[in-house]
């Protein structure tokens, strides 16, 4: 052996870890490319009068933005629509937040029959696509003189989201200690006042997070909003945003961008704050 | 389990009474529909509402429907390939890289391939459109015009790449959150042994990683694939199955027959399948969660 050929191996080795870490990272990086940059895109295209070789941009402007102060024509007003999401969003925590933290203390604080069999029924209805069930949803909507209103979705979304939103919150519930409750019985309190003064505040973090999650959940919703609403006075910007990407694709980006960067800001101030949180509760949120 | 009965003897209706607008919510949205699902399947009902039972009619309707092959071969390659390539096979590689750097640089990585998950879909549409679009102003033609080929228009030549990408980038996420979380529970005794032995990182995957995070390869797999058959969101918004049908799948056709053409009763006749699918789904995730929390695996980035 020479000693050129020793030194090689020796290096090889010495280093391996290094040259194994700087593998993972780059494969990494590149995989993940695709997402930094179209993200990347979406921000700099809404505040740039075009694009040179499709990515540089080439100068500020804010007429990207026009939608905010303008008609844009096939498009209804935007800060209406934007109220209506706020709207959509912040009945969907509502109404799942008043629902879940009401069935997740009872089946985490009572003993009766059936709950058992109750607690895998979520779950089940929790992984099962609503999406093969919309033919039938449309007619019990049309029943109940929900459709066309945002309502009927705001009842729907919630319903779709209650099953983890109970578990989830069952788990919070099961983390309390059984003898704050019997001090809260000696005090003579009633099990709904127990449950009001002594185990909600005390399930707190748990709300949050389902409020938080929620109302993503219905500032996002596009699927019931473009099939079970017909007049865009009840349009919500999933639904806005569609349209103009039917109206503007390929041919206005600027626009189209902006209108983006605007109805995911909601998204992206959570994000930055409370990525841990959100990462962890949506997939639990996910059916796949 | 039997002393909190016993706190107050009046509570036997109570539970029930919190229970309630579960119950409500649960019975109108999931079992009413799964419930008029079927009898809706034999009807021809359309958009004027009316209980017209046409007996087997829709079933036969379905073999002789001219779309049919071409929609159950979409849906074939559409659930194939996004699941190999993306919900299972990048699911695995990057479970398996992010949990072989820092946990901080593993986590990032993987909160990053959260994003396209809690992006509204319409958005996230868009997004897929720019990097294919067919000028020269799209992130793919960027790229080919850089290494000097000429652009390609992925919309009329191979739609269906598209939607596999667009679908894979989200679909991913869940099986590599799984399988991190399942990696991350092997003790690092086994690892620290084989390394004694002298084995490198291939073989720790080989002979280590994956044949102890089989269950969840298996489960995902079989999860993924149900999920991937009733999916239709992202194909909606890219392309409504088109150009001409050639990225419809079943479960976006179902969709389309209902709410395109205003054949209901055709349109519950076609969903029936996916209301199977999506039982056996349910059942599946069931078990799952059995499993995990025998073995007191516990979900976390």
């Amino acid at each position: 052996m020479t000693k050129g050929e020793y030194y090689k191996i020796g290096f090889l080795q010495r280093n391996s870890s290094k040259i194994f870490n700087v593998t993972v990272y780059a494969l990494l990086i590149v995989l993940s490319s695709p997402i930094v940059l179209a993200y990347a895109w979406l921000f700099l295209r809404s505040f740039s009068t075009g694009m040179a070789h499709g990515f540089i941009p080439t100068g500020l402007t804010f007429s990207n933005w026009r939608f905010m102060w303008e008609q844009i024509s096939g498009l209804p007003n935007v800060w209406h629509v934007t109220f209506n999401t706020f709207i959509l969003g912040g009945s969907v925590a509502g109404v799942v937040l008043l629902v879940s933290s009401m069935s997740g203390f009872a089946l985490s604080r009572f003993a009766f029959k059936g709950q058992g069999k109750l607690l895998l029924l979520l779950l089940m209805l929790h992984a099962f696509p609503t999406v093969s069930l919309m033919v039938a949803i449309f007619y019990i909507l049309r029943m109940t003189h929900l459709l066309n209103s945002l309502l009927g979705v705001i009842l729907l979304r919630a319903s779709m989201d209650i099953p983890w939103a109970t578990w989830i919150i069952k788990g919070f519930y099961d983390g309390i200690p059984r003898e704050i409750e019997w001090a809260g019985a000696i005090d003579g309190y009633s099990r709904i006042s127990i449950w009001r003064k002594v185990l909600l505040p005390m399930v707190k973090p748990g709300l949050i997070v389902i409020a938080v999650f929620e109302f993503l959940s219905g500032w996002s919703e596009f699927i019931f909003i473009t099939t079970f609403i017909f007049s865009n006075k009840w349009w919500t910007l999933s639904q806005y945003t569609y349209t103009a990407l039917g109206g503007y694709r390929f041919a206005d980006y600027g626009l189209l961008t902006a209108i983006s960067v605007w109805y995911i800001l909601p998204v992206t101030i959570l994000f930055i704050f409370a990525n841990k949180y959100m990462t962890q509760m949506s997939l639990g949120g996910i059916k796949g | 389990m039997v002393e909190k009965t016993k706190l107050r003897p009046f509570n036997k209706a109570l539970p029930w009474i919190l229970l309630l607008p579960l119950v409500i919510l649960v019975l109108m949205f999931y079992i009413l529909p799964i419930v008029i699902t079927m009898p809706l399947s034999f009807t021809s009902m359309g958009l004027s509402f009316k209980w017209l039972f046409v007996g087997l009619e829709n079933f036969r309707n379905i073999p002789r429907d001219p779309i049919i092959p071409q929609i159950i071969g979409n849906t074939f390659i559409y659930v194939f390939f996004t699941l190999i390539v993306f919900n299972f096979g990048m699911a695995v590689l990057l479970s398996l890289l992010t949990t072989s750097i820092s946990d901080r640089w593993g986590g990032f990585f993987r909160t990053l391939w959260m994003l396209p998950r809690i992006t509204p879909s319409v958005v996230y549409g868009l997004l897929w459109l720019w990097i294919f679009d067919p000028s020269k102003n799209g992130l793919l033609n960027i790229i080919l015009s850089v290494l000097g080929m000429p652009s390609q228009d992925m919309f009329h030549h191979n739609p269906m790449l598209l939607i596999v990408f667009a679908n894979g980038f989200v679909g991913a996420s869940m099986g590599m959150m799984v399988f991190s979380a399942a990696i991350k529970a092997i003790p690092i005794e086994y690892y620290r042994a084989a390394m004694v032995d002298g084995a490198g990182w291939f073989t720790m995957v080989r002979k280590i990683t994956l044949p102890l995070i089989r269950w969840h390869l298996l489960f995902i797999t079989a999860y993924e694939t149900l999920s991937l058959f009733t999916s239709y969101q992202y194909i909606l918004i890219i392309t409504n199955g088109g150009p001409v049908n050639r990225t419809n799948v079943w479960a976006l056709y179902t969709y389309q027959t209902a709410f395109s053409d205003f054949k209901f009763g055709y349109g519950a006749a076609l969903s029936l399948v996916l209301v199977v699918v999506g039982v056996i789904a349910g059942l599946l995730y069931i078990h799952n969660i059995h499993v995990e929390s025998t073995s007191g695996n516990a979900l976390e980035i």
